[in-house]
């Protein structure tokens, strides 16, 4: 953090500002409704302020807090990937001419840049999953596109949630690499500032225009402290052998008895910042004259989803939810060299049932 | 392509037209259905009737009467691909609450002259009389996949109607969870998708007009509402409404009766 400026909090509207001017969608966390969604921010007054989210499996609530800080909500329903990976895109169409058919590919190409503020570690963390993901042997031009001119500021944790539990999984809360801008936010007395550190040249040349002092030796360790003691208020923890305990027992009883609780229902997969999985529909027109393909999101916890010629091979509860819990906590490393789990604890707040991967894996484990 | 359009009648049982409406609601695309078929039978549409043989039959409404009973055979022989159209024509329907009744008694209380009345005990599916070639859920349906499913068989593939939960639809649109931010309870978990997400878009819980999605786990999400403060009454209230008589709806409701 050597090299780390201070911008006053009255600058966060200059930045939005600055950002648009230059043509970027701005994106952050915002409030709809009872929630604190990512959504369009237009200037400082769409941040949610004086809110912060209280969650446990399966609730979401959002409480009024006498407290200044912008950034001060942990992981919500959404995360960078509904915007990086589109829940449905048009792939290409095709129109049919004469004896043959003209055909148009989609990109994404014609969209304003992204620009994400507020992105909380374990978003970030996700972003670099899916940068592996989407940009591998068989790179995503849609995600690539979006990716290479998307631009990140992101924000170290000030509180953790109850659902939270990156420090387990390295997900967070310290910001890692992948963006563009990284703030603290420190809030002492009368004085509101951001600690900013740069990721990128494209950060660099952002923050300077921000007229930034540089950072002092107290302000870079109040930064920090504030962020190390985040680590000490997880809510939850993935434990030790966990991962491999999963993997050690497919058989285990514990299949079934969650299988008696999971609906099926695909939320968690969906809300996973990190889950990649999609299917194709097409569409054509009554009269025959044109087609359309379509991309949307899938999950394992659908029937189609690993249907083959005769039948579905996942028809359980039991081993729909073992695949998802196996891939994100280990098969993901023989894919891809990392866990395709973050800590960001979506998918227990947004399981409708209350599902808590953390406590499938402890149970799994402690049974050993 | 076919020399000669296919001849496309749709048959009334009982129901309250809704069906019928949604098909005509398909403003955009009624030209192109009207252009690609020979509208044979089409009643909330046109009072031209031709003969059968038809190509495909759509049956909107349930099987009431005995005399309804002989109907839907007599269209199955006519009939090549059959569709079972909404909620009525693929579980029963909202009058399947019958079927938890004794049926005298109501047409004793609702007719002055229930000696007129020739009904059935109960209100059954399509799929309980005749062979069924295809179900699309809902109540109403949704024309998007009415749409879906007469253009699928103009071309001759399988139809995009998913048998996935509701909550795909909240998630794709991006509509924030109504149970999970809200306590409200949602039969969404237990549905199956393709209303278009009406009501929790709307901040409603689903009322699971499309009924039971392909794998339901009633007994869970039923146990999951009783936790957010619902009784048994209003479980099984939720259980019994436009999909009463799918096996996995009736039984969870059975529970809380
Ligand atoms: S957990 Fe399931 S939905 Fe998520 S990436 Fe793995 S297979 Fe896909
Ligand atoms: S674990 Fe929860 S969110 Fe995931 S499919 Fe099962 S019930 Fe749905
Ligand atoms: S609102 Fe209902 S349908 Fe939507 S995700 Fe929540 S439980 Fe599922």
């Amino acid at each position: 953090m050597d090299a780390a400026a201070v911008f006053e909090r009255t600058e966060l509207g200059r930045l939005v500002a600055i950002l648009a001017a230059d043509g970027y969608r701005v994106i952050g966390p915002t409030r709809r409704g009872t929630a604190i969604v990512y959504g369009d921010i237009a200037g400082d007054a769409d941040f949610a302020i004086g809110l912060i989210d209280e969650q446990e499996g399966g609730t979401y609530r959002l409480r009024e807090v006498d407290d200044p800080r912008v950034f001060n909500a942990t992981a919500g329903q959404t995360s960078c990937r509904q915007y990086l990976f589109a829940p449905r895109q048009r792939l290409w169409s095709a129109e049919r001419t004469g004896t043959g058919f003209r055909l148009a590919e989609d990109s994404a190409g014609a969209e304003p840049p992204l620009a994400f503020i507020g992105v909380r570690a374990c978003d970030l963390a996700a972003v670099g999953v899916q940068d592996r993901v989407f940009g591998g042997h068989y790179p995503d031009p849609r995600y690539m596109m979006r990716r290479r001119r998307a631009l990140i500021v992101a924000v170290a944790c000030a509180r953790a949630g109850n659902t939270c539990f990156c420090a387990s999984m390295g997900g967070g809360p310290e910001v890692g690499p992948g963006h563009d801008l990284a703030l603290t936010e420190l809030v002492d007395g009368g004085r509101h500032v951001f600690v900013a550190e740069t990721g990128s040249e494209r950060g660099a040349l952002l923050l300077a225009r921000l007229d930034p002092r540089p950072a002092t030796g107290a302000e870079i360790a109040a930064a920090r402290a504030q962020t190390e003691a985040v680590k000490g208020r997880m809510g939850r923890e993935m434990v030790a052998g966990g991962p491999e305990a999963i993997r050690a027992n497919p058989e285990h009883p514990r299949w079934h008895e969650v299988a008696g609780r999971c609906l099926t229902c695909t939320n968690c997969t969906l809300v996973c910042p990190t889950c990649f999985c999609s299917t194709a529909e097409d569409v054509a027109d009554l009269g025959n004259a044109r087609t359309e393909r379509w991309q949307r999101w899938d999950s394992c916890f659908t029937l189609d989803f690993s249907y083959i010629h005769g039948g579905s091979v996942r028809k359980t509860a039991a081993s729909r939810y073992r695949q998802w819990i196996t891939h994100k906590l280990s098969t993901w490393w023989d894919q891809f060299g990392m866990s395709g789990c973050v800590g960001c604890g979506r998918c227990i707040a947004w399981c409708p049932v209350g599902i808590d991967i953390t406590e499938e894996a402890r149970a799994i484990r402690d049974s050993q | 392509m076919p020399a000669r359009k296919p001849k496309l009648a749709v048959w009334k049982f009982t129901s309250c037209d809704g069906c019928q409406l949604s098909l005509l609601d398909c403003e955009d695309d009624l030209l192109a259905i009207a252009d690609r078929f020979e509208i044979a039978v089409f009643l909330e549409a046109t009072r031209h009737r031709a003969r059968g043989p038809y190509d495909v039959s759509v049956l909107e409404g349930s099987v009431s009467t005995p005399h309804e009973v002989e109907r839907v055979r007599d269209i199955r022989r006519q009939s090549k691909f059959l569709i079972a159209l909404g909620a009525c024509a693929t579980a029963g329907g909202i009058q399947a609450l019958r079927n938890f009744r004794d049926v005298r008694g109501f047409l004793d209380l609702v007719y002055a002259r229930p000696d007129h009345i020739d009904t059935l005990p109960t209100s059954t599916p399509m799929a309980d009389h005749v062979p069924v070639d295809f179900e699309l859920r809902g109540c109403p349906p949704s024309g998007k996949q009415i749409v879906e499913v007469l253009g699928a068989y103009l071309a001759g593939r399988k139809p995009v109607v998913p048998g996935h939960s509701q909550c795909v639809e909240c998630k794709v649109a991006g509509t924030v969870c109504v149970m999970v931010n809200g306590g409200i309870p949602c039969m969404g978990p237990v549905t199956q998708a393709g209303c278009g997400n009406l009501c929790p878009s709307r901040g409603r819980g689903c009322y699971g007009c499309f009924g039971p999605m392909e794998t339901p786990n009633a007994p869970s999400l039923a146990a999951w509402f009783g936790r957010l403060g619902q009784d048994s009454r209003d479980i099984l209230r939720l259980f019994r409404n436009y999909n009463p008589e799918t096996a996995a709806f009736r039984a969870e409701s059975e529970r809380h009766g």
